[in-house]
């Protein structure tokens, strides 16, 4: 309290503290508050409103949205944005090779995905049965959707999988499998066994160490060599599985420090009440330790996100490889701006709201801390 | 069951038990590989190392032709790994401190035009930027029309010309050697407490300054090839540039990527270290009547970087790995000649051996370097952090 209180006195220009000042006041303390302060206001005003108008006259003003005979035609001589590449192209980006006619499958099977996202965002789900059985329905339903097979659906396999909705899918089956072995790593790493904690430490560090495209690579490689033919699967699958170790390897470092940081008259306390192994992590640590590390794990699913979009090295057709393909024909190879800028606005939709909902949490989570 | 409830011997049969699992794996995966590999009638081994590859590489600091080794090529890939890793962590590190200092500016201008950049850059992928700017780059116009300044550095397709000095890479090598131990030296002479009592301190620095200035300039001098200028500008002969040193458009496009996108993290990592600052340091350096500058070039800034140079560290560490995406705008790094030599030779699980190998390497090395910097220079004992 005292602190607070001093750091009110000791900046006159807080005002009385007593009602919130006008819009204006805040305007002049933010941007005009000395002369010096001014002319730097006004001479980066300046420059953003220059660089603004520039960006709204070739995006809006000057561009081009459509092209009614679906060549390049009407982009040939205009000093503005062609949006007409992504009305035209916007199905390769969208949904990759997947078969013209069950495209609308592909759409399904996004927001399918997309809604299991977000619905695992409230915190109604967040019990281990509603979480687990949201999750089994969503990849359920994403998965029967996709391949087909059933209901007189067409078999697509996952090579023809792409785009946008093969993006979500990486990312959700990634962080799907990733988490349960994060979890298991860093109590394993935990563990008072002397060769178990050690082993997973250094295949932590390992992984952690590497590049993501190395693993990546490795999985799609290595795997066909060291398995036997039953265990192989589909190169998809062997792909995801490299990625949720890589995640997993950060993850459990975070749920590490996340433990670390309960006091450990915690751990004590339920080990002189008798609660089992298993009654102590699950009721007791890994709440706690999850509740510590969220704003860390939030950051590393962003990041997560945008680290699928790696596998375009490994020969996938995500959205940034069909992206690529979009421009990559003769008729449109000059649009690769407009485009770039289009999968460029759609990752960042993901991955600011993604951002802003742990920014969301993180306030969420002061109140009731003690 | 009597013995399974002592704790010892539990965890004793417990970690036989995984152990034997760890083994097991182990030897199906080699087993199965070695069937694999006879079936396919596949020699291993690293004989294959010492073939002639047939391969060109565009971007290289050794020579290298059609005819080196594949060991070669191995090489020129971890040099120009070590060599864009750290000229982007350097790049990134100069943006990342410009948009801190205007993240932490008192001016709400600056504050959101550093918001604006950390949000727009950090919210997108790294791969995403470097095919960007390759497409950007590769777009500029023809070396005929390219863009000029002061008619000695050319922007065109063919990629950034700046003048370079007229001496061959071993030379040049040597050179930037003897300015990196000429610095250390100087560094060391300034900071070390041995030498904090010797007078005249001023003029012994400007002694190794000029010592080191003198020598690297000798040795220009000695390289040259003979009758000719030391300093070569490019300049337009034909269809392309003769002179100068040219910056292919896959460099310059990884480094830019990783500059913008590494400083948007760097960013946040250093402002955090300048909120860390206790207001009290920073007031009492006003109250002693510092100006500004020596306020943040003093004061500030180095409690700020101190503060979070262990996050710094990991920051650079995670920077290093991101760029290894040569493959995808065609840069001949670590894990591209890795790719392009399995898909020639076969050997695959040699080569992956390698890649992991050379990135647990370099990775650990500079973990190891930074965290020695690190200790070197951290505040020692407790402070008062009001």
């Amino acid at each position: 309290m005292a602190a607070a209180s001093e750091m009110k006195t000791s900046s006159p220009i807080m005002g009385s503290g007593l009602q919130p000042d006008g819009l204006a006041v805040r305007l002049r303390r933010r941007y005009f508050r000395t002369p010096m302060n001014a002319a730097i206001s006004l001479a980066g005003m300046a420059v953003l409103l220059y660089l603004g108008f520039h960006a709204l006259d070739w995006a809006v003003l000057k561009a081009v949205w459509v092209s009614p005979d679906g060549t390049s035609a009407v982009c040939r001589d205009i000093a503005g944005a062609c949006w007409a590449v992504i009305q035209q192209r916007w199905r390769i980006i969208i949904f990759g090779l997947f078969p013209y006619d069950e495209q609308w499958r592909s759409m399904l099977a996004c927001l399918v995905m997309i809604a299991t996202i977000v619905l695992s965002c409230l915190p109604w789900f967040w019990k281990p049965l509603r979480l687990s059985s949201l999750w089994c329905a969503g990849f359920l339903l994403f998965y029967v959707l996709m391949r087909g097979g059933l209901f007189g659906m067409k078999t697509v396999l996952p090579a023809d999988w792409g785009g946008l909705t093969l993006t979500v899918f990486l990312y959700a089956a990634g962080v799907l499998i990733g988490m349960p072995m994060a979890i298991a790593m860093a109590l394993l790493r935990r563990s008072e066994m002397a060769l178990v904690s050690r082993m997973t430490g250094a295949l932590i560090d390992g992984v952690r160490s590497l590049p993501l495209i190395t693993i990546l690579f490795t999985a799609a490689l290595i795997f066909p060599f060291v398995l036997p033919g039953w265990l192989q699967g589909d190169k998809i699958w062997r792909v995801i599985i490299g990625f949720a170790l890589f995640f997993a390897a950060y993850q459990a470092e975070i749920i590490r420090s996340g433990i670390q940081s309960i006091p450990v008259g915690q751990e004590e306390a339920a080990k002189a009440l008798g609660l089992s192994y298993w009654h102590r992590t699950g009721r007791i640590i890994l709440p706690q330790a999850f509740r510590n590390a969220l704003p860390p794990t939030i950051n590393q699913l962003v990041i997560t996100f945008k680290e699928t979009s790696l596998i375009v090295i490994i020969g996938f057709f995500d959205i940034l490889a069909s992206g690529n393909a979009a421009y990559g024909t003769g008729e449109w190879s000059f649009a690769y701006f407009e485009v770039y800028i289009f999968v460029a606005l759609v990752y960042f939709v993901f991955v600011f709201s993604l951002s802003r909902y742990g920014a969301y949490l993180e306030r969420r989570m002061r109140f009731g801390q003690h | 069951m009597q013995i399974f409830r002592n704790r010892k011997t539990r965890s004793v049969v417990y970690q036989v038990a995984f152990l034997a699992v760890f083994a097991l794996i182990i030897f199906g995966a080699v087993h199965e590989a070695s069937t694999k590999l006879a079936a396919q009638g596949m020699t291993s081994g690293f004989d294959f190392l010492h073939k002639t590859t047939g391969f060109r590489i565009g971007f290289s600091l050794i020579p290298f032709d059609p005819f080196d080794s594949y060991l070669q090529m191995l090489w020129v890939g971890i040099l120009n790994t070590i060599f864009l890793g750290i000229l982007s962590i350097i790049l990134a590190n100069i943006v990342g401190l410009v948009i801190a200092v205007f993240r932490i500016s008192s001016n709400g201008v600056l504050n959101d035009i550093g918001t604006l950049y950390i949000e727009a850059f950090r919210n997108v992928p790294l791969i995403l930027q470097a095919l960007f700017w390759y497409a950007a780059l590769t777009h500029l116009p023809p070396p005929k029309l390219a863009y000029s300044f002061f008619d000695s550095v050319f922007l065109s397709a063919r990629g950034v010309f700046v003048p370079s000095l007229n001496v061959e890479g071993k030379w040049f090598a040597a050179v930037a050697l003897v300015l990196i131990v000429g610095l250390s030296v100087l560094a060391w002479f300034s900071m070390s407490r041995r030498f904090r009592r010797i007078n005249r301190r001023g003029a012994i620095q400007i002694g190794i300054a000029g010592l080191t200035l003198a020598t690297m300039a000798g040795m220009l001098v000695y390289a040259r090839e003979p009758g000719s200028d030391i300093i070569s500008v490019p300049a337009l002969r034909g269809l392309n540039f003769r002179g100068g040193v040219a910056i292919p458009p896959e460099l310059s496009a990884l480094a830019i990527a990783t500059a913008i996108y590494g400083g948007a993290y760097i960013a946040e990592v250093i402002r955090a270290g300048f909120l860390s600052v206790g207001k009290g340091q920073v007031e009492a350096a006003r109250a002693l009547g510092l100006s500004p500058w020596h306020v943040f070039s003093r004061v500030h800034l180095p409690l700020a970087i101190r503060a979070v140079l262990p996050t710094l560290i990991n920051q650079y560490v995670w920077l290093f790995k991101a760029t290894t995406l040569g493959i995808v705008v065609g840069f001949a790094d670590f894990f591209s000649v890795i790719s392009v030599s399995i898909n020639q030779s076969g050997q695959t699980l040699e080569l992956i051996a390698i890649l992991m190998a050379g990135f647990l390497i370099m990775n650990n090395t500079l973990s190891f370097v930074l965290n020695r910097v690190n200790k070197a220079i951290a505040l020692k004992g407790t402070q008062l952090r009001t």
